[in-house]
């Protein structure tokens, strides 16, 4: 991410300690992931130790200090969802795309995610790709909707 | 600055207002157990070790001393039989994570704490936050911090600024109270700038 679009969002924030995690979810959503060098930069202009920051950016899950695909998959495996058989859907995403929860494809395409509920359980099991949700999923229906993602 | 009287443990105690009741005991020559309070720093109650029992217009309580402001009129008990016990807790759950830390040793002859009775979970660090505050507070330097949360919460160096202060100023070390904080250092240091 480059310098100059840090210091537009942190610009548009004042330069104020107080919008922190603002800054930073801005960030994070423009760039998926918060690199060293973006913490550092922000760290300097607002005048928080990077101590502080990198506390922040590791207590929030919203934040990634390592790098993220361009689309999130998350699959709920919840309750529900588990009972309707979510861990076909995943194992079937694991295949798919070659990696585990957690982690990131080599091409940067996908970044795979359990969650615990998506609050949408009566269209279990469900599967979430760029925050559109996805619902009633089968093992062939998640092949599907991989292939529409570049 | 008014003056404000309070019993601790059946003796009168003057103190002024804006101290802790932690601090009220101390200057009465009372003492009470910590392991998170350091003199330089501002409150943090993390260890919860300073417990005590208050008694206000008959109601009694528990209170961590080393944040609650003294009152008039209050009544505190620093050994009663309820704060042995959650001390003793405490300082069991701590040993499942520094069994071998002396300050907790000694403090477990004291309690009659039982040093294995929870599994080990050898993670070394209580989370005292003392090298952390003292390094924000006392040095601002910020080299050392926490990361994470919950049970995954652990300290972090940040080595470009570890590279910089640490090596002349190690003050942070005799504070740690499991001797953990080095460890976390040297660590830092070999893989960062050895």
């Amino acid at each position: 991410m480059d310098k100059n679009r840090i210091d537009q969002i942190i610009d548009k924030h004042h330069g104020e300690a107080s919008s922190l995690i603002q800054v930073l979810l801005e960030i994070q959503s423009e760039n998926n992931w918060l690199p060293k060098e973006a913490l550092e930069r922000v760290s300097k202009k607002i005048q928080v130790p990077l101590t502080r920051i990198q506390h922040i950016a590791t207590f929030y899950k919203a934040f990634s200090l390592v790098p993220k695909g361009r689309h999130g998959i998350h699959i709920c495996v919840g309750t529900a969802c588990h009972v309707r058989g979510a861990t076909r859907i995943l194992d079937t995403v694991k295949e798919a795309t070659g990696i585990k929860p957690g982690e990131t494809d080599l091409d940067m395409k996908f970044s795979l995610e359990t969650v615990n509920c998506l609050g949408c359980c009566a269209l279990g099991p469900v599967m979430e790709v760029n925050g559109k949700v996805h619902g009633k999923m089968s093992p062939v229906k998640t092949a599907e909707v991989l292939k529409i993602y570049e | 600055m008014s003056e404000i009287l309070l019993q601790i443990d059946g003796k009168e105690v003057k103190a002024t207002a804006g101290m802790t009741l932690l601090e009220a005991a101390r200057s009465a020559g009372i003492s009470i157990p910590t392991l998170c309070h350091h003199e330089k720093l501002e409150p943090f109650g993390g260890c919860r070790l300073c417990i005590v029992e208050v008694e206000e217009r008959g109601w009694t309580r528990l209170v961590v001393s080393c944040v609650y402001p003294v009152g008039k009129n209050l009544i505190i008990r620093t050994r009663s039989e309820k704060v042995d016990r959650i001390r003793k807790m405490i300082i069991e759950l701590l040993m499942a994570h520094a069994p071998d830390a002396f300050e907790l040793l000694d403090l477990a002859q004291e309690y009659g704490a039982n040093r294995d009775r929870f599994e080990k979970e050898a993670s070394f660090c209580i989370h005292c936050g003392l090298c952390v505050r003292y390094c924000a507070e006392v040095k601002k330097k910020n080299a050392v911090g926490f990361v994470d949360r919950g049970i995954r919460k652990e300290i972090s160096f940040i080595p470009e600024i570890a590279s910089k202060e640490c090596n002349n100023c190690k003050e942070c070390f005799q504070l740690c109270p499991t001797s953990y904080l080095q460890a976390a250092f040297v660590l830092t240091q070999s893989l960062a700038f050895p």
